[in-house]
């Protein structure tokens, strides 16, 4: 039975693999190849719908807005989440566990049910379409899951290791960033994948929270779709350009996924 | 591991507290403020009380969409779970095929939700679809934009795709902390593998698992954008989960009142269940 368990996994990547293959394949057709027949591969190969994202600014510049507010919201949610989840994983103190409870409803609270008040709350602010905003809003369910994330790993780590550190004269902050931070190096590195992706994945509130100067890419794509007829090509190109930034971040912290869920409680 | 009684933690929690503060508290205040006023636009407002909240519990499309959303929930957690399970089992342990194993499975997670609404609309087209023109093409008579039934196996089909390797990725996680002596304790023992499954495995995927089961039953409560922008809800509103209601409801007819309330229900049955599972979680964990 063992010998045949390899079957598994590979069916699996397969399925994930085919609707991904169409929508590269579809990228690279002509939109009269798409509508008028069904072919496996592109029988005229052609690049068009690639030089056009890559040439016009209102298609190109989305990428960079996307990838803007997801840095800055991966930075923003994992530099908060450390001392709040070095607190959990340590102390004890006045409502930790209502207080741990209500940060995961947050990560429970629907976007639909959020997109029009963080609306006004922006607007009211002075950050709408800013990339502020948007990371800001992100944090909302980041947050609570990095500090979930970063208080399994660092429940992990034996107390002593504070202790000794105290014995030989580390005072706090120079513990934590010296010491500390590098032990559960992989853990950051897990909690800043997943706010990466929930962050780059997300399109509701990246949407409603931005007009023209953030404008992330995923609402670019919704807009096209919608104004200049059904451009399957087009919508396709782009789609397939979206893949890429996520699978440069699996490649960089595949090592990290593997081993860093190994260490730590999750 | 037993904790220091330290108040001053507050101080390390502080930013974290008021970042999720800002974001969550004055959004909730103004929900809370639609729900309990009436609107004739020109932004004046009059105290309703709970009439919103009495209209929603009693209409039969909130009742027809919450039951929708239950059925798909329950459907994708009772395929996703066991699979991912299975699935993490048979992976391998060591050496270069887990890299590629767990770099091709985490791609559906890094792709935009509305990209994956858009490729399986594409993928599943009964005409120019590879999945709709070979269900056609082996005699199933298949059309997601007309035919109900057909629609549901379309997005529990995406959901599956989408989110199974989360599971997988998750219980893998698990299984790799199993230290090699467990195994060997077992064969000495002349363990069957459903037993190593049932006593070792499991027991050692349970926290893990618990994780899965919470996220996945969180965000699929929330999933919006992925059906709407593969079925928009229909054919009619077959398809129609809460979210895709709610967002008609408050951006499509600006009924900001019956709106707010139904986010507050909404949220507050999420709530209500996610606390349910947390606790059984919390209590299992310190018994």
């Amino acid at each position: 039975m063992r010998r045949f368990s390899w079957l598994v996994p590979t069916i699996y990547i397969l399925f994930l693999m085919l609707p991904i293959y169409w929508l590269v394949s579809m990228s690279f057709k002509t939109t009269n190849e798409i509508l008028g027949s069904f072919t496996l591969w592109p029988q005229q190969f052609t690049l068009a719908n690639y030089r056009v994202i890559l040439t016009d600014p209102t298609w190109y510049m989305g990428y960079v807005n996307s990838l803007i507010y997801v840095t800055l919201n991966t930075v923003l949610s994992v530099g908060a989440a450390l001392p709040a989840a070095y607190a959990f994983s340590r102390y004890r103190f006045l409502g930790d566990k209502h207080l741990f409870f209500w940060l995961l409803t947050n990560r429970m609270a629907p976007a639909a049910v959020f997109a029009l008040p963080f609306f006004q709350l922006y607007s009211a602010v002075g950050l709408f379409d800013t990339h502020l905003a948007v990371a800001l809003a992100h944090t909302l369910f980041n947050i609570p899951l990095a500090v979930w994330i970063l208080e399994g790993f660092m429940s992990g780590v034996p107390k002593q290791l504070d202790d000794t550190a105290y014995v030989d004269g580390y005072s706090f902050p120079r513990f934590f960033v010296r010491i500390f931070i590098p032990t559960i190096a992989s853990g950051i590195g897990v909690a800043a994948f997943f706010c990466f992706m929930f962050s780059w994945v997300e399109l509701l509130l990246a949407k409603t929270l931005t007009a023209v100067a953030a404008k992330p890419i995923a609402a670019t794509m919704t807009k096209t779709a919608s104004s200049s007829g059904y451009e399957l090509g087009l919508l396709a190109a782009a789609g397939t350009l979206t893949i890429i930034p996520g699978a440069i971040v699996i490649y960089f912290v595949r090592n990290y996924i593997a081993k860093g869920f190994a260490l730590g409680r999750v | 591991m037993n904790k220091t009684v330290n108040h001053k933690a507050w101080f390390f929690v502080l930013p974290v507290l008021l970042l999720v503060a800002f974001n969550a508290i004055v959004p909730l205040i103004t929900v809370v403020n639609y729900s309990v006023q009436e609107t004739f636009g020109d932004n004046v407002f009059f105290w309703s009380g709970i009439t919103w909240f009495e209209d929603v519990l009693q209409s039969p499309r909130f009742h027809a969409a919450l039951g929708r959303q239950l059925a798909f929930t329950f459907t994708i957690l009772v395929i996703e779970v066991p699979l991912g399970v299975a699935i993490a089992l048979a992976m391998p342990r060591k050496g270069i095929w887990v890299s590629v194993c767990l770099v091709l499975m985490a791609m559906p997670l890094l792709i935009p939700w509305n990209v994956v609404g858009a490729m399986w609309n594409i993928f599943a087209l009964p005409e120019i679809g590879l999945l709709g023109k070979t269900l056609n093409s082996l005699g199933f008579d298949y059309n997601y934009t007309r035919q109900p039934g057909a629609a549901w196996f379309t997005l529990v089909m995406m959901d599956v795709w989408h989110w199974t390797s989360l599971v997988v990725l998750l219980a893998y996680a698990g299984l790799v902390s199993i230290p090699d002596a467990y195994y060997q304790a077992a064969r000495i023992d002349g363990a069957s593998p459903f037993a190593i499954f049932r006593y070792i495995q499991l027991p050692k995927m349970k926290r893990v698992l618990t994780i899965a089961i919470l996220l996945r039953f969180m965000d699929s409560f929330n999933i919006y954008t992925e059906p709407s922008v593969l079925t928009g809800g229909g054919p009619g509103n077959s398809t129609t989960l809460l979210s895709i209601d709610l967002v008609k409801i408050a951006l499509g007819q600006f009924d900001l009142g019956p709106a707010a309330a139904m986010s507050l229900v909404y949220f507050l049955v999420i709530l209500l269940m996610s606390w349910i599972f947390y606790t059984l979680m919390t209590r299992n964990e310190e018994n």
